[in-house]
């Protein structure tokens, strides 16, 4: 096949993992990952229309462990992908290349999803136990 | 809307440029994601506060005009969004001319129906 020929450029594995490219490669999964949580906010949605034994169905599929690691992953998918999509609109607006900001807004991305994720689960599950 | 043009003036009076679609999809992506960005916030905390919600409270709260009217642009923007990017990992990872097609074409199509999909149960539920 010709496409095996065309030059590689150097094996990933032999870089070090630096903030800007992990978080540049977790930008990517992480749109993925919400991707595939998009059918979730379908099946909610197609469920609920089609009445409260289906609509209660996918609830319970939700609260189950599998379902509740699946949402807390999908939460901080969210918080990250948002999080890190606005710092790629200040690029696009041509703001913040200087090495030093790239690195600041990056940890900041960080600790904001981190944060983020967090606080909504407690919110969550406050919020839960207040009804 | 203004387009963004990324060529020169002399470029674009010369009419020399993409043969595809030049900046397109680029702006597209940027301009999705910035109306994704108040919808969405919008979207996990209402989520989160009927993730308790038994039926009816969950009909009455997306059966209300403004919450279906923001629910129906979320799903939109979002899957709209969401095959832009598909796309992009799509064109990148695969390496066969026909499996990038078709990989895009299933991308758009599958985005389309989970739209559609979407919007009609929203509408289903108006009270």
């Amino acid at each position: 096949m010709v496409e095996d020929r065309r030059p590689l450029s150097p094996h990933i594995q032999i870089y070090r993992p630096q903030l800007t490219s992990v978080l540049s490669f977790t930008h990517r999964v992480t749109g993925v990952a919400l991707s595939a949580g998009s059918l979730l906010i379908v099946a909610w949605l197609v469920a609920g229309a089609a009445g409260p034994t289906a609509y209660h169905g996918v609830l319970s599929l939700m609260r189950s462990p599998i379902g509740l690691l699946l949402l807390f992953g999908w939460t901080f998918s969210i918080s990250f992908h948002l999080c890190n999509g606005i710092r790629h609109l200040f690029w696009d607006a041509v703001r913040g290349f200087e090495l030093r900001t790239i690195y600041a807004s990056g940890w900041t991305v960080v600790a904001t999803s981190l944060v983020l994720t967090v606080g909504l689960w407690v919110a969550g599950f406050l919020f839960a136990a207040k009804l | 809307m203004r387009e963004i043009h990324i060529q020169s003036a002399l470029a674009r009076a010369r009419g020399l440029g993409s043969a595809k679609s030049g900046s397109r999809h680029w702006w597209l992506q940027r301009v999705s994601a910035l109306a994704l960005a108040p919808l969405s916030v919008w979207f996990v905390i209402s989520f989160a506060a009927l993730l308790s919600a038994d039926h009816r409270s969950y009909s009455e709260w997306i059966g209300s005009p403004l919450n279906a009217v923001l629910m129906i642009l979320l799903v939109i923007v979002l899957f709209y969004h969401m095959s832009l990017g598909l796309q992009v990992v799509a064109e990148d990872y695969l390496h066969t001319d026909w499996t990038k097609l078709f990989a895009i074409i299933a991308i758009q199509f599958g985005s389309l129906v989970l739209a559609i999909a979407s919007i009609v149960s929203i509408l289903r539920m108006l009270t």
